[in-house]
C-alpha cells in the first residue's frame, strides 16, 4: 500500500521521512552558534534520539511492505523531490539513528580525551552533517538528491577524520587522500546519473525504473551503470576501491570511526542495491554480466585479501578497518548472487555487521583512552585491568567470526544458505573457510589482551567511565540477542529484500 | 513431542553461576549437586523428541530420548560427579568451571535431536575442554592445549560442513543413522574419527591428556572420546570399515603402551585402545555388539577414571608419573593400591570385574557375526592389555623396585571418588543385570558360564605367565637395562628392538605427514606476510595514483563487461 503525504500533511506522522532528516540538519548550525560544547553535545544527542524515534515510528509503519511517499515542498514527483520510504530504506534509519544514538553518549568522554575543547562545538556540528547526509542518502527517492546528500556526509567525513590530527598526524593525509579519492566516487556518480538523465529525462528513482524497462539496450544506460557502480563501490569500499578506508578508520577520531564504520559504507552499499535491483531490471543481460564477472569475483577477493591483511596488522583500529573491507566483501557477495535470498543476507549483515563493527571500535575506543593507542604492544594483558570493556570485545569478535548464538552467525548462516541454493558449494566451502581467517586475527587480539603480560605501565590503567561502558554492552547484548532472537531482523530483511526487487513497491 | 529441556542445562546454568560463586562449601556443593540433579532429571525423562528451539528458521531438537542416549548421558552424569568430587580440593575457578561446561557439552550432544544441536555441543566440548589442559599453566601446557583446540574445532568444521551438506541434500536436519557414500556422510563420519581417535587421527589423545592437570585427565578421559562413540553409535551402525578401523585401533598402540615409561600416557594409550574394541562393535553393528559398545564404554570410562585417579593420586603426592621413578609405593599409600589393583582387574576383564561383563558382549558379538580375523586380534588386544594397564601399571607404581618415596596416603576425598568408582567396577562384575537392563536392547547374553569363565581365565593366566617369565629374566622393556651381557641378549635385545623399530617406522611416516604440512605451511604463512604484511605489497599505504588507476581499470572493466556480449 502507497502511503502519500506532502507539506500539506495533516499529522506530525504525515511529516516524519522530512522531519528525521531536517532535525539533525537544524540542530547542526545550532551547535555552532550557541558555541558551547555541553550544549553541542546536547543537542546532537538530542537530534539523534529524535531521528531514531521517527525512524522507528516509519519502520513500524512500512514493516509489511507499505511504502510511504513524502512530497517534499507539496510538488508531485518526477518533478518534484520525493522522499520514498519502504522497508529497506526504513530498515537503514533505523540502522543509522539507532547507531548514532548508542554511539553518541559514548562520544561525550571519547571526544573530550582526543580532540582539544575549543573544537569540540565543530566536531558535533559535522557529526551532525554526516548523521544528516547518510539519512539522506538512505531516505531519498531522487537520484540528484541522492548525489547532494552524499556530497554533505563526505565533505563533513573528510573533516571529521581529519580532527584526529589532534592524536596522528597521519589523519590529515588520510583525510586528504579520502577527500580527493572521494570526489572522484562522487563525481562517477554523478556522471552516471547525468548520464541515466540524459536517456530518461527524469530522476526519480521510481520514475528511472519505469522509464528504462525497455531500454536494456541503450548504450548510455548500460554506461551510467558502470559509472555508479564505481562510483558508489568506491564509497562503499569495494575492494580494491578500497584504499583509502584503512587510513581513514585508522586515524579518524574513535568516534568518528565507529560511526562511520558502523553506517557510511553500509549506506552506500544499501544505495548500490537500490540502484541494482530497483533502478535497473535485475534481469538486464548486462547487469548480470556485471554481478558475475566483477562483483562477485571482487567479493571473494576481498574476503580473503583484506582478511589475510587483517591478521598481519599490529595496529588493532586498522586490523578492524581491513576486517571491515572483508565483511564488505559478504555483503557483495549477497549481492552479486542476486536472489531474494542471498540479498536478504546481505541486509541482515548489514546490521547485524554494523553493531557488530560497533561494538569492536567503540572497544577499541576505549583502549585509545587508557592506553595511548592502539597498537596491539600497548595493549599487553588488558584483558585484567578492563575487564568490562575487553569482555565485550571478546563478544564483539565471537560474533565478527560468526559463533553461534551471535548476530554473526546469522548472516553467515543466511549467506551460505542461499549461496548453496545458487549450487556454488565451493564457493560456500571458501566462506568456511574465510571464517577460520577472521578467528585468527580476533584470536590474535585476544592473547594479547589476556594471555600476554601486562607491562608496569598498564597495571594503573582502569576500566571506562559507565557512560563509555554502557553503550557498549548495550550493542554487545544486540550481538548476542540478535543472534538468538532472528525472527525480527530475518522477517524485516525478508520484507527489505522483497521491496527492492519489486522496485521500491511501484 | 515432549515438552522438557536438555539435561546440558543444568550444567551449562551451575557452570555461569560457580564462575561467580566464592570459594567455599556453596561452590562445591554447586559443583557436586549439579551431575546429580541432572543425572535424576535424566532417569525421569521420557522416551521422545523435544525441547525444540527456533534458530534462524530451524528447529532444533534439544532433546531426544532412547535407551542409547539415557545410558550414555547417566554414565556421563556420574563421571562429571567422580570427577568433581576427585578434583574438589582443587581451588582453580576456571577448571571448575570449565569441567561444569564441558560435562554440560557433552551430555547436550548426546540428547542432541538433530545435527545442529549437535555440532554447537560437540563445539562446546573442544572449547571447554582446552582450558584443563591450559589450566597447568606451563609453555608446554600452552602449545599442546592449542594443538588439541586446532584439531578439536578442525573435527566440528568439518562436521558442520558435512551437516550443511546432508541439509542441502536431504533437507532435513534428523541425527540418524546414516550410510557411508555421499561427501557429505565423509565429512561426518572423519568428524567423528578425530574425536574419536581414529589411527592416524589419534595422535591428540597421547599428546593433550597426559600435559593436563591431575584432575583435568580424569575428566577428559571421560567425555571427548565416548561422545564420539556415541555419536558413531547413533550415526553409522553396521558400517563394515568400522571393523577394521577398530581393530587397527585395538592392536597397534599396544606397542607403544609396553614401551612407555609414563604411566598417564600409558593409560592414554590403553584409553585408544579400548576405543577400538567399542569401534569394532559399532561396526559389526549386531544388537548383541551395539550393546557391548554401550556397556564397554560405561564400564571403561569407569576403570578407566579409577586408574587415572589412583595414578594422579600417587602424582599428587609425590609429583611423579614415571615407571622409572615410582615403585613401591604401595607400602605407604595400601589404600591407593588396593583401589588401583580394582581398576587393573576391571581394565583386564578378570571375572567378577565390570571389564568381564561388558568386554565379552563385543567379542562374542565380534566372533558371532564370523569376523574370526578380528576377534583374533581383539584377544591379542585383551591380553596385551593385562600386560601393559593390568600388570605393568599398578606394579611399576605400588611395587617394582622401591625409589625410597614414602608419601602419605592420598587425601579422604580422592580415596572417596576412588572407592565409589571401584565400588560400581566390582558390583557391575559380579551382578551386570541393572547394566544389561539399561542397554539399548534387550540382552540375551550370561556372561557367566563355564566355557566364557575358563576362556577368559586362560587367555589372562597365560598373559600374566608371559609378563612373570619376562620379569624374571629381567626382558620386559620398560625396565632399565641391565649391563651384563649373556646368551639371553638376543632375546634381551631382540624384542625391545624390534618394537622400537616398528614404533620408529611407524612415528616417522607420521612425523614425515604433519612435518611436510608444517614446512608447507611455514612456507605459506611467510609469503602471505611478505605480500599482506604490513610492509606488503597488499597492506602499503598507496598513493592515490594508484587508487585513481584502480578507479579505471574496474570502470573499463565494468564497462566492457556491459557492451561485450
Amino acid at each position: 500500500m502507497l502511503h502519500v503525504a506532502g507539506v500539506s500533511g495533516l499529522t506530525i506522522i504525515d511529516q516524519l521521512p522530512m522531519l528525521t532528516i531536517v532535525v539533525p540538519m537544524l540542530a547542526a548550525p545550532l551547535c555552532v552558534l550557541f558555541g558551547n560544547r555541553h550544549i553541542a553535545w546536547l543537542l546532537a544527542f538530542l537530534a539523534s534520539v529524535f531521528s531514531f524515534l521517527f525512524a522507528t515510528h516509519m519502520l513500524l509503519q512500512v514493516m509489511d511492505g507499505d511504502v510511504l511517499s513524502y512530497h517534499m515542498g507539496g510538488w508531485e514527483p518526477p518533478l518534484g523531490i520525493e522522499y520514498r520510504i519502504d522497508a529497506a530504506n526504513a530498515f537503514m534509519l533505523f540502522l543509522i539513528s539507532g547507531i548514532s544514538t548508542i554511539v553518541l553518549p559514548y562520544a561525550r568522554r571519547s571526544v573530550a580525551h582526543e580532540i582539544k575543547k575549543v573544537s569540540h562545538t565543530l566536531f558535533y556540528c559535522c557529526y551532525l552533517l554526516c548523521f544528516t547526509g547518510l539519512l539522506g542518502v538512505v531516505a531519498t527517492g531522487d537520484a540528484f538528491n541522492i548525489f547532494v546528500f552524499l556530497e554533505i556526509s563526505s565533505l563533513s567525513t573528510y573533516v571529521l577524520i581529519a580532527m584526529g590530527a589532534e592524536r596522528d598526524r597521519r589523519a590529515l593525509t588520510s583525510a586528504y587522500d579520502y577527500l580527493i579519492l572521494g570526489t572522484i566516487g562522487a563525481t562517477f556518480f554523478v556522471i552516471g546519473i547525468g548520464f541515466l538523465y540524459m536517456a530518461t529525462g527524469t530522476l526519480n528513482l521510481a520514475d528511472l525504473s519505469v522509464r528504462m524497462a525497455n531500454m536494456e539496450g541503450n548504450r548510455t544506460i548500460q554506461a551510467a551503470f558502470a559509472f555508479i557502480i564505481v562510483g558508489m563501490g568506491l564509497k562503499a569500499a569495494i575492494y580494491p576501491l578500497h584504499l583509502w578506508l584503512p587510513g581513514a578508520y585508522t586515524y579518524a577520531p574513535s568516534v568518528v570511526t565507529t560511526f562511520l564504520a558502523a553506517t557510511a559504507t553500509k549506506a552506500a552499499i544499501y544505495v548500490l542495491m537500490r540502484f541494482m535491483f530497483s533502478v535497473y531490471q535485475p534481469d538486464f543481460v548486462f547487469e548480470l554480466h556485471t554481478l558475475t564477472w566483477i562483483i562477485m569475483p571482487l567479493a571473494i577477493l576481498a574476503i580473503f585479501a583484506a582478511s589475510l591483511i587483517a591478521i598481519f596488522q599490529t595496529d588493532l583500529k586498522r586490523l578492524l578497518a581491513y576486517s571491515s573491507v572483508a565483511q564488505i566483501g559478504y555483503m557483495m557477495l549477497g549481492i552479486g548472487l542476486a536472489s531474494k535470498s542471498s540479498l536478504s543476507a546481505t541486509i541482515v549483515h548489514l546490521f547485524n555487521h554494523g553493531i557488530t563493527k560497533a561494538v569492536l571500535f567503540m572497544v577499541v575506543g576505549a583502549y585509545v583512552m587508557r592506553a595511548g593507542s592502539s597498537f596491539a604492544n600497548n595493549l599487553n594483558g588488558l584483558g585484567k585491568q578492563l575487564p568490562w570493556t575487553s569482555a565485550a570485545f571478546v563478544i564483539g569478535g565471537l560474533s565478527l567470526i560468526g559463533v553461534p548464538g551471535t548476530a554473526g552467525f546469522i548472516s553467515k548462516w543466511m549467506l551460505i544458505q542461499s549461496v548453496l541454493e545458487a549450487d556454488l558449494w565451493w564457493l560456500a566451502i571458501m566462506l568456511v573457510i574465510s571464517s577460520l581467517l577472521a578467528v585468527i586475527y580476533i584470536w590474535k587480539t585476544v592473547e594479547v589482551l589476556y594471555l600476554k603480560e601486562p607491562d608496569v605501565s598498564t597495571l594503573a590503567m582502569k576500566e571506562v567511565p559507565l557512560s563509555m561502558l554502557l553503550p557498549i554492552w548495550i550493542l554487545a547484548i544486540a550481538c548476542i540477542y540478535f543472534g538468538l532472537n532472528t525472527e525480527w531482523t530475518l522477517s524485516m530483511a525478508d520484507v527489505a529484500a522483497e521491496g527492492l526487487l519489486n522496485g521500491g513497491g511501484k | 513431542m515432549i515438552d522438557v529441556i536438555s539435561p546440558a542445562f543444568y550444567f551449562l546454568i551451575a557452570s555461569v553461576i560457580v564462575a561467580f560463586l566464592p570459594h567455599g562449601v556453596l561452590r562445591s556443593a554447586l559443583l557436586l549437586g549439579t551431575p546429580i540433579v541432572a543425572g535424576l532429571q535424566i532417569l525421569e525423562l521420557p522416551t521422545g523428541v523435544g525441547g525444540a528451539i527456533e534458530l534462524a528458521g530451524l528447529t532444533l531438537e534439544t532433546v531426544r530420548v532412547d535407551k542409547l542416549s539415557i545410558i550414555f548421558g547417566l554414565i556421563f552424569c556420574f563421571a562429571a560427579f567422580i570427577g568433581n568430587l576427585y578434583a574438589i580440593h582443587v581451588k582453580d575457578r576456571i577448571q571448575q568451571v570449565a569441567a561444569l561446561a564441558y560435562a554440560g557439552s557433552a551430555v547436550g550432544a548426546v540428547f542432541a535431536g538433530d545435527l545442529v544441536t549437535l555440532f554447537l555441543f560437540w563445539e562446546g566440548t573442544a572449547l571447554t575442554s582446552v582450558f584443563l589442559i591450559w589450566a597447568r599453566q606451563t609453555e608446554g601446557a600452552y602449545h599442546t592445549g592449542m594443538r588439541y583446540l586446532i584439531i578439536q574445532i578442525a573435527s566440528g568444521v568439518i562436521l558442520l560442513g558435512g551437516v550443511v551438506m546432508i541439509y542441502r541434500e536431504t533437507g532435513s536436519l534428523a541425527f540418524e543413522a546414516m550410510t557411508l557414500g555421499s561427501l557429505a556422510t565423509w565429512f561426518i563420519f572423519i568428524a567423528f574419527g578425530i574425536k574419536c581417535a581414529f589411527p592416524l587421527l589419534h595422535n591428540w589423545v597421547q599428546d593433550a591428556y597426559p600435559a593436563s592437570t591431575i584432575t583435568g585427565m580424569v575428566i577428559l578421559s571421560s567425555f571427548t572420546t565416548k561422545l564420539a562413540v556415541y555419536a558413531l553409535a547413533r550415526g553409522f551402525p553396521g558400517t563394515e570399515l568400522l571393523i577394521y578401523i577398530g581393530a587397527v585401533m585395538a592392536v597397534f598402540p599396544n606397542f607403544y603402551a609396553v614401551i612407555e615409561n609414563d604411566l598417564r600416557r600409558v593409560l592414554a594409550y590403553s584409553l585408544n585402545i579400548q576405543l577400538g574394541f567399542m569401534v569394532v562393535g559399532i561396526g559389526v553393528g549386531t544388537e548383541l555388539a551395539l550393546n557391548g559398545v554401550a556397556a564397554h564404554a560405561v564400564v571403561h570410562i569407569l576403570y578407566k577414571a579409577l586408574l587415572l585417579m589412583a595414578i594422579g593420586a600417587v602424582m599428587f603426592r609425590t609429583g611423579k608419573s614415571k615407571a622409572t621413578e615410582l615403585g613401591g609405593i604401595g607400602k605407604s599409600m595400601p589404600m591407593t593400591m588396593m583401589l588401583c589393583i580394582i581398576g587393573a582387574m576391571a581394565a583386564s576383564a578378570f571375572p567378577l570385574f565390570s571389564g568381564y561383563a561388558s568386554k565379552s558382549l563385543i567379542t562374542s558379538g565380534t566372533s558371532q557375526a564370523g569376523h574370526a580375523g578380528v576377534w583374533l586380534a581383539l584377544l591379542f588386544a585383551s591380553a596385551a592389555a593385562l600386560y601393559h594397564t593390568g600388570i605393568k601399571v599398578p606394579y611399576a607404581a605400588f611395587f617394582a623396585k622401591d625409589s625410597g618415596m614414602r608419601p602419605r596416603e592420598a587425601p579422604t576425598h580422592m580415596l572417596l571418588a576412588m572407592s565409589m568408582t571401584a565400588f560400581l567396577c566390582i558390583a557391575i562384575g559380579i551382578y551386570p543385570d541393572p547394566l544389561y537392563a539399561l542397554l539399548p536392547n534387550a540382552v540375551d547374553y550370561t556372561p557367566y558360564t563355564m566355557t566364557h569363565v575358563i576362556k577368559q581365565l586362560q587367555l589372562l593366566m597365560f598373559s600374566a605367565l608371559v609378563f612373570v617369565v619376562l620379569m624374571r629374566i629381567g626382558l620386559y622393556p620398560s625396565e632399565i637395562k641391565s649391563v651384563n651381557l649373556d646368551t639371553d641378549v638376543v632375546y634381551r635385545r631382540l624384542l625391545p628392538r624390534m618394537i622400537t623399530r616398528l614404533r620408529n617406522v611407524i612415528s616417522s611416516l607420521f612425523m614425515f605427514g604433519t612435518w611436510f604440512a608444517k614446512g608447507k605451511a611455514k612456507k605459506l604463512v611467510r609469503a602471505l606476510h611478505n605480500s599482506h604484511g604490513p610492509e606488503g605489497r597488499m597492506a602499503r599505504v598507496w598513493p592515490n595514483g594508484a587508487m585513481v588507476m584502480w578507479i579505471a581499470i574496474i570502470l573499463t572493466a565494468t564497462l566492457l563487461v556491459n557492451f561485450v556480449r
